[in-house]
């Protein structure tokens, strides 16, 4: 128990995907402006991540290895990672139309994307298990969610503050990104993988 | 002429990384030395060159409605063709890419070049501008390694070249000094650009005060 609870701490803050290991960085610039559309973006990449990694792990282990094609794993990840997005879309439109008011837009955005493939990427290298990728996957997922929010946070706040001309908008977002990341440089070390 | 114009166009006026902002991923995650850097930059050009030319010599057979996926399809299996040729030949190189070399296929700036351009351009116009644009992605690459093995490190291309006297801030080499380099050279490409347009006004005015 206490191993699947360090994996999913260890994906989640240690090792963040934003600000450690530099995934999703079009997401976190573009989206953390605001921080309700960062909130909502996160829930979907989790859910979204979880769903997608166990997906291409059964197809890895059950079509991949057997038939010998390991090789074509990126190829086959993408699309099948794109084609699943698009579905749970459509289901979702179909039958939860106020979710999908809500979400529908993240959902295709987030589509392809390299948090979403990387974290089967870090699976297959890991060699993980069925569960133990899942509670990667759903930790990559939180740490993803907390950066998020966390940033989109501190952007409303830099709104009403005066920076220099020259460091607006993106700029000064990339020096704050670092800021949070060296605050995250603090975990580093603290759970050994 | 028309076509060193697509070429150039690439290098500093759409520059990928610094006026585009997109595939900002590997340009902090790869870019902590330079010989990983430059590694990065040449097989993303590899791979934008070849996916161009495909899709431009596609362009009138592929339906407008399946076209991403196709374009995802012809990328992922150009990137899985320079992986396997990284592993056979840089089998260091390839390690260290490590998984960002199989992200490649979801950089923004291949899908968007193919879409933008390739997409309505002829063949070799569609390669040039892959190849300016990849031009463009390794010079940038070059510049944030450089900037940050130089300080970081105080070598280039692992060759020592500041002096046991220089104790390096290691912290340029983590994570969060890529996040701050970045922010600081769009800083400066900003002022650069700011004083230009200053200089130009002022030139302006003057011409006009003589008349």
């Amino acid at each position: 128990m206490s191993e699947y609870f360090l994996l999913f701490m260890g994906a989640a803050i240690v090792n963040n995907f934003v600000l450690t290991r530099y995934l999703g960085l079009c997401i976190f610039f573009g989206v953390s402006k605001n921080f309700h559309a960062s909130s909502s973006m996160g829930l979907a990449i989790i859910s979204i991540m979880t769903m997608s990694s166990m997906l291409t792990w059964t197809i890895e282990h059950f079509i991949l290895l057997p038939l010998g094609l390991y090789f074509l794993k990126t190829i086959v990840f993408v699309v099948v990672i794109a084609v699943f997005v698009q579905i749970l879309e459509m289901v979702i439109k179909k039958f939860m139309p106020t979710l999908y008011n809500v979400w529908g837009i993240y959902l295709l955005l987030v589509a392809t994307n390299c948090v979403i493939l990387g974290v089967p990427l870090i699976n297959a290298e890991a060699n993980y298990n069925f569960l133990k990728s899942t509670v990667n996957a759903l930790g990559s997922g939180t740490g993803f969610a907390i950066a998020l929010i966390l940033f989109a946070s501190l952007r409303e706040k830099l709104q009403f503050s005066d920076v220099p001309k020259s460091i607006e908008g993106l700029g000064i977002a990339f020096i704050l990104a670092g800021m949070l990341a060296l605050a995250f440089q603090g975990f580093s070390g603290m759970i050994p993988l | 002429m028309n076509l060193w114009k697509e070429f150039t166009k690439g290098l500093i006026d759409e520059n990928p990384i610094f006026r585009l902002a997109l595939s900002l991923c590997p340009a902090l995650a790869v870019t902590s030395n330079v010989y990983n850097a430059l590694g990065m930059g040449l097989t993303v050009m590899f791979v934008i060159t070849c996916n161009n030319m495909i899709v431009s010599t596609f362009r009138n057979v592929i339906h407008p409605k399946v076209r991403v996926p196709v374009y995802i399809i012809s990328i992922a299996t150009i990137v899985t063709v320079a992986m396997l040729t990284l592993e056979a030949f840089f089998p260091i190189l390839f390690k260290e890419l490590g998984i960002y070399l199989a992200l490649v296929v979801v950089f923004a700036i291949i899908l968007a070049r193919a879409e933008v351009f390739a997409a309505k351009n002829k063949v070799i116009p569609s390669m040039i501008d892959g190849l300016g644009m990849g031009a463009g992605f390794t010079l940038g690459m070059l510049v944030i390694g450089t900037i940050r093995e130089m300080i970081g490190n105080g070598s280039f291309m692992g060759y020592q070249i500041l002096g046991s006297w220089y104790q390096p801030p290691l912290i340029v080499i983590l994570a969060p000094g890529g996040f701050i380099v970045i922010g600081f050279i769009i800083g400066f490409m900003n002022l650069s650009e700011e004083r230009k347009k200053q200089k130009k006004e002022k030139s302006e005015i003057a011409a006009g005060g003589t008349i």
